[in-house]
């Protein structure tokens, strides 16, 4: 990968986390009364640095509370780092929280459309994948029923097409894999490797161990939220297993 | 199945590294407007659908409003003597009040509305407060041809300048209602009672606005004789002066002109057009000094 630019670039990246128990106006006076400290904090990451290449890929592994869902969140912008920065290059999209732009009301149809606009795609772009988008989600027959009305699985399958058409430099892909059938997930799985067969950059979080070694070149291990091994995939595999043991 | 060919990724040397979620507030709005467009559909659809009047909903409260306000203030209270053409008169204040308290209540609880997308997908979070103010402003639509029925009912004709009064009228009110919304959204994130506040201040804009009564009645009113300056602030509030301009468009000139304008209309309208661009741009910073961190404050 000599020469080529990095695609994200961490460097000293913290991020803690405030518990607020009380939301509203009284409650915070109450506290101030009583000289009761409402908050609590916690270090979700901390002073963690990391570059990722242009075309490569990426798996973040830990255990839960790990940080490596917030370290995502931080590069797709949703969070933004207390210190540090997270510098991205190009168009960040990816499968995280699939689904959660699909509105109960809308017909299937309509969702594509609104979901997509969501995810950053333009209406042409939308109206040339439509067909795919339909196909790959297998809901042909419901594309004009509301989505409440969608079994979980054919909801899911919905958000997850719309996801999987977008078109960014960056993915990244948030533990997916616990949902759907198998041929799905083996759809999924292909449609991934495309992506990153094309050159896009991935970055994936998974618990899944053979997620990661299949699909990412290299692994990076957070334990609570200290970035502790990067290096090849299956080594930090092997790494988060060895440790786990250790631990007990 | 055929796998579908996806084009080579070019690495993109070119372009310089940029922060994630560092956009470019309510310019990223604009330019994804279709997205946009999409919300304000979607919100107007999932609001009507099932209902059997549907689209009617958002004619049905300002006329019950209108209906009210008319048979106590026109006929118990006899403003239909003091107003003249007071059908008009009072379709207009309801029309730009309406606007903004429903503008100003939607924008404040649409980014915890929201919370889901928020919190989970980099948009312009601008996007929100924004989509609610123009699903208010839709319904301004039907309600101005019921406008434009009564007032040439009353004898009223259309002129250009009155037009042009009209649309200042209602750029002020959609700027300030815009800066007042991303506001009180922000504010909403951490202090879920905010909404109640604004539910209160919606009583508040209604009554310190000409909307039933008429502005001379606060400036010949005995209490306040004393202090002009008082008249003057009133008449400084820009909901006051978007109300007389949009009378302007549609019910001054088929009056009699007992009852007059505010004076200066177009120095007031174009001093409240820059008082709402200035709360605009207050909006706009408070809200992005804090939106960096509604993900995980929702």
């Amino acid at each position: 990968m000599a020469g080529r630019a990095p695609a994200v670039v961490i460097d000293g990246v913290s991020k803690g986390f405030t518990l607020r128990h009380n939301r509203s106006l009284k409650g915070l006076a109450v506290s101030a009364v009583r000289g009761k400290d409402l908050s609590n904090n916690f270090l979700a990451l901390d002073d963690i640095s990391a570059r990722v290449e242009q075309g490569e890929t990426v798996g973040l592994l830990g255990l839960n509370g790990s940080g490596k869902s917030t370290l995502l969140k931080l590069i797709s912008g949703v969070l933004r780092p207390d210190t540090g920065s997270v510098r991205v290059r190009g168009s960040i999209a990816g499968l995280i929280e699939v689904g959660a732009g699909l509105h109960p009301e809308l017909t299937g149809r309509e969702n594509i459309f609104l979901n997509g606009a969501i995810l950053g795609m333009g209406e042409s772009e939308i109206s040339r994948r439509f067909d795919e988008i339909v196909e790959f989600s297998e809901i042909e027959k419901f594309l004009d029923t509301e989505v409440k009305f969608y079994s979980s699985g054919m909801h899911m399958r919905l958000g997850f097409s719309v996801a999987v058409h977008t078109d960014p430099e960056i993915f990244l892909i948030d533990e997916i894999f616990a949902v759907g059938d198998r041929p799905f997930k083996k759809k999924c799985m292909r449609r991934i490797r495309e992506l990153r067969d094309s050159g896009r950059t991935l970055v994936v979080v998974s618990h899944n161990a053979r997620t990661i070694t299949r699909l990412c070149s290299r692994g990076l291990v957070l334990h609570e939220g200290r970035l502790v091994y990067d290096g090849p995939a299956r080594t930090a595999v092997k790494y988060l297993d060895d440790s786990e043991e250790s631990e007990e | 199945m055929s796998a579908t060919l996806l084009p080579a990724k070019q690495p993109v040397d070119a372009s310089a590294l940029t922060d994630p979620g560092r956009g470019q507030g309510l310019v990223d709005v604009f330019r994804r407007r279709y997205l946009l467009r999409l919300l304000v559909r979607k919100e107007l659809r999932v609001r009507y659908r099932g209902s059997v009047v549907g689209l009617g909903w958002t004619l049905l409260k300002p006329l019950v409003q209108f209906c009210v306000y008319y048979f106590v203030i026109g006929l118990v209270l006899n403003g239909r003597e003091a107003i003249p053409d007071f059908p008009t008169y009072l379709f207009c204040g309801i029309m730009f009040v309406h606007f903004f308290n429903e503008g100003f209540g939607a924008s404040t609880r649409s980014i915890v509305t929201n919370s889901a997308l928020v919190r989970k997908i980099l948009l312009p979070r601008e996007m929100f407060p924004v989509a609610s103010v123009i699903v208010a402003g839709v319904h301004l639509i039907p309600q101005t041809l019921i406008l434009l029925v009564g007032a040439v009912l009353l004898g009223w004709s259309p002129d250009p300048l009155g037009l042009l009064a009209g649309l200042l009228g209602l750029l002020i009110v959609g700027t300030l209602v815009t800066g007042a919304g991303l506001l009180a959204s922000t504010a909403n994130v951490y202090f879920r009672d905010t909404r109640n506040l604004v539910d209160l201040m919606s009583l508040i804009v209604f009554w310190s606005s000409p909307t039933i009564y008429s502005w001379t009645q606060v400036r010949d009113s005995a209490a306040l004789q004393d202090y002009p300056w008082l008249v003057n602030i009133y008449l400084a509030n820009p909901v006051t002066i978007a109300i007389s301009l949009l009378r302007r468009a549609f019910w001054y000139e088929g009056t009699d002109g007992s009852l007059p304008l505010p004076p200066d209309l177009w120095l007031r309208g174009g001093i409240a057009l820059l008082v709402a661009l200035v709360v605009l741009a207050i909006g706009q910073l408070v809200f992005r000094r804090f939106e960096g961190r509604f993900a995980q404050e929702l």
